[in-house]
């Protein structure tokens, strides 16, 4: 740097740090996802695949066949071992995420329709109903989740409904809130007025005018969510309170793989990092996608 | 309906005027007390005729616009007075009765086309939704419409553009879009509220010559907000010049620019720099800031900045009085061109402070 050329001395009067500016300039075409966020996209994608498609698939054996040696370590034939009753590891872990996801998931979804729907009417109504609303939520946020969600299944039971049931109460709050935060900004824009100056009625402009803007945001905080859901369930079954055998989520395979970690360590081993690059991929989309969103809405 | 009140008036030889504002008064309650930012306006604008309404930042004549179409927020507001269209009074209609009148009859263009247009719909939707809605005419017919009226905007390509999102129009465009979705329902007046603020230069004038275009072609009624007396300058017939929430001075355009009354007008006028100065001619600004509409002050509300101000100016407000032109109304008491206004810039001349250059005189 001592040797100067006319041109970096041109970069550093303009920015002190003329190295960013000429890798702004040498970039490759418009900023990309990168690396990372299609690796995470292609991971889930495999395992929603493998999820949806586990009955049917060859590779997989019924996760509850009790034919073989058990305690076995990775094998060709056995890919993660077998566990202590002689079941396939593998396959039981791909089950595992058919039951696991299809929880999350659909506790996301009906997170999203009533936290969604009380976020909206919070931000767009305002006044009073926006203090009720955002009051009780405020309530649902106080209570400890996991206690919160141990209460609603030991009341009910532990059924697939249920639990999924005890995973919405979960996420309603955080939804509602974002959802409400994003109503709130765009209902004071411009082109909200300028609908209501063309006679739109006020349902119409926040379901057509406002809510097209939100779902974005609340989009990708789903997918946040759906992570800490799968680790909330797999803490409910790790505590007996979730499905159980003889199809288990990847936290009744934990439970049980927990017994045989002095012998057979590789049980809850697989599972445990299915789960965690499993929730790491959803982190790495859902924050990828939200900063995308707030740029693209600072550009507008 | 309207047709039969036109007709019934038309029989009685009177047409009302296209919009007829008494005694408006707009109060808005905030924290800190309330402001009133209409303070009692009268205004009367005939079909086919363009009124500009000029006033610095917070002199209220947003809000007047907001007023008058009874776009205000529902909690916080008191607004009083009287706003007839076609001598339909408007201020007692219910909210799905206004609805019914926003587009047909009365529409918006925004300040800012980037924050006007919704982001995520496309163009052809925000442009025939309101007018399937309004117009009751089906999505072929709705497409065909928008087509045209974006041709007549000057919008090349018209039926691709329907097709686009907001962001793929530059500034310029999107305004067009704008205008073109506020006159797709045919509106019989416009609100045109500071239409160019946000647009560069070079494309500000070509917008004020479409509106002005569209508003004389389709023979409605403007009204068109803005800081910039240039502005409405050749393009206005009448000229309201707003001040504190009032109007301080009215007249039709040509009267106004060759024989201002009001100081206030005077001092906005100076305050536009003239191609024909030398460089780097200091510009004249108008010195201090607008009244505090909370608590405002007793006698005439430009009495502070005023260079010619005397003691009656800070006591008394002074009322609206006619000038020698027909139709040309101001609010002072020493207005530009009396005798006191000589002796006020005699002695400021005298004491070596800035006299505003008056009207044809040259700076420095």
């Amino acid at each position: 740097m001592t040797a100067t050329t006319p041109r970096q001395q041109a970069d550093a009067s303009v920015d002190a740090t003329p190295v960013a500016i000429d890798e702004v300039e040498t970039g490759s075409g418009p900023p990309g996802l990168g690396v990372g966020f299609w690796l995470a996209v292609a991971f889930l994608g495999l395992i929603a695949l493998i999820a949806v498609l586990a009955p049917w698939l060859p590779f997989l054996d019924d996760p509850d066949a009790f034919s073989r040696d058990d305690r076995l370590g990775p094998s060709t034939d056995y890919w993660f071992g077998t566990d202590e009753l002689g079941r396939d590891v593998f396959s039981r872990t791909m089950f595992g995420a058919r039951v696991s996801l299809q929880i999350a998931v659909l506790a996301v979804v009906a997170g999203m329709l009533v936290g969604g729907s009380i976020g909206l009417l919070a931000g767009f109504l305002g006044g009073r109903i926006d203090r009720i609303l955002s009051g009780a939520m405020d309530v649902l946020l106080a209570f400890p989740p996991l206690v919160l969600a141990l209460f609603v299944v030991a009341v009910r039971g532990a059924t697939v409904a249920n639990v999924v049931l005890a995973l919405s109460v979960l996420s309603v709050p955080g939804i509602a809130r974002i959802v409400r935060a994003n109503t709130v900004v765009f209902a004071n824009r411009e082109f909200v007025t300028a609908a209501e100056t063309l006679g739109a009625k006020r349902s119409r402009i926040l379901v057509k005018e406002i809510l097209p803007n939100v779902v974005p945001a609340m989009l990708a905080f789903s997918l946040l969510i759906i992570g800490l859901l799968i680790i909330a369930e797999g803490a409910l079954s790790f505590l007996g309170l979730s499905v159980a055998d003889p199809y288990p989520s990847w936290g009744g395979i934990l439970a049980s793989g927990r017994l045989e970690l002095d012998e057979a360590p590789h049980i809850a081993l697989f599972t445990i990092l299915l789960m965690f690059l499993t929730v790491l991929s959803l982190n790495v989309v859902s924050d990828t996608l939200q900063q995308r969103f707030s740029v693209r809405e600072a550009a507008i | 309906m309207s047709d039969t009140v036109h007709a019934g008036s038309n029989a009685m030889g009177t047409t009302p005027p296209l919009l007829e504002v008494t005694g408006l008064r707009t109060s808005f309650d905030t924290p800190k007390g309330r402001v009133l930012a209409v303070d009692g306006v009268d205004l009367t604008l005939e079909r086919g005729k363009t009124l500009g309404l000029v006033g610095e930042s917070g002199s209220g004549k947003s809000v007047l616009s907001r007023s008058i179409m009874r776009l205000l927020p529902r909690t916080g507001v008191a607004s009083e007075g009287s706003v007839k269209i076609e001598g339909e009074e408007i201020t007692t209609k219910s909210p799905s009765e206004l609805r019914a009148m926003w587009g047909p009859q009365l529409a918006m263009v925004f300040q800012d086309p980037m924050t006007s247009l919704n982001p995520v719909v496309k163009i052809g939707r925000q442009l025939t939704e309101h007018v399937r809605a309004h117009l009751g005419v089906d999505k072929a017919e709705a497409r065909e419409m928008a087509t045209a009226v974006l041709t007549e905007v000057g919008i090349p390509e018209p039926a691709r553009r329907l097709q686009e999102y907001p962001h793929q129009l530059s500034g310029g465009m999107r305004q067009r879009v704008v205008i073109a979705i506020a006159l797709a329902c045919g509106p019989r007046l416009l609100f045109a509220d500071e239409p160019t603020t946000a647009l560069d230069v070079t494309v500000q004038a070509q917008i004020l010559d479409l509106l002005q275009r569209e508003q004389s072609d389709r023979d409605m009624g403007m009204i068109l907000v803005t800081h910039d007396l240039g502005v409405v300058a050749g393009r206005a017939d009448e000229i309201a010049v707003m001040y504190a929430g009032r109007i301080v001075e009215r007249a039709p355009a040509t009267a106004l620019f060759n024989d201002m009354r009001m100081p206030y007008t005077e001092a906005l006028f100076t305050s536009i720099p003239k191609l024909d100065y030398p460089s780097h001619t200091r510009l004249t600004a108008i010195g201090g800031r607008p009244p505090d509409l909370i608590n405002p002050p007793k006698g005439c509300p430009f009495s502070p900045r005023c260079p010619y101000a005397k003691e009656r100016c800070h006591d008394e407000a002074p009322p609206m009085r006619e000038a020698d032109e027909p139709g040309h109304t101001f609010a002072c008491w020493y207005p530009v061109g009396s005798a006191e206004w000589h002796d006020a810039r005699a002695r400021r001349r005298r004491e070596g402070t800035p006299v505003p250059v008056a009207v044809g005189e040259e700076p420095g």
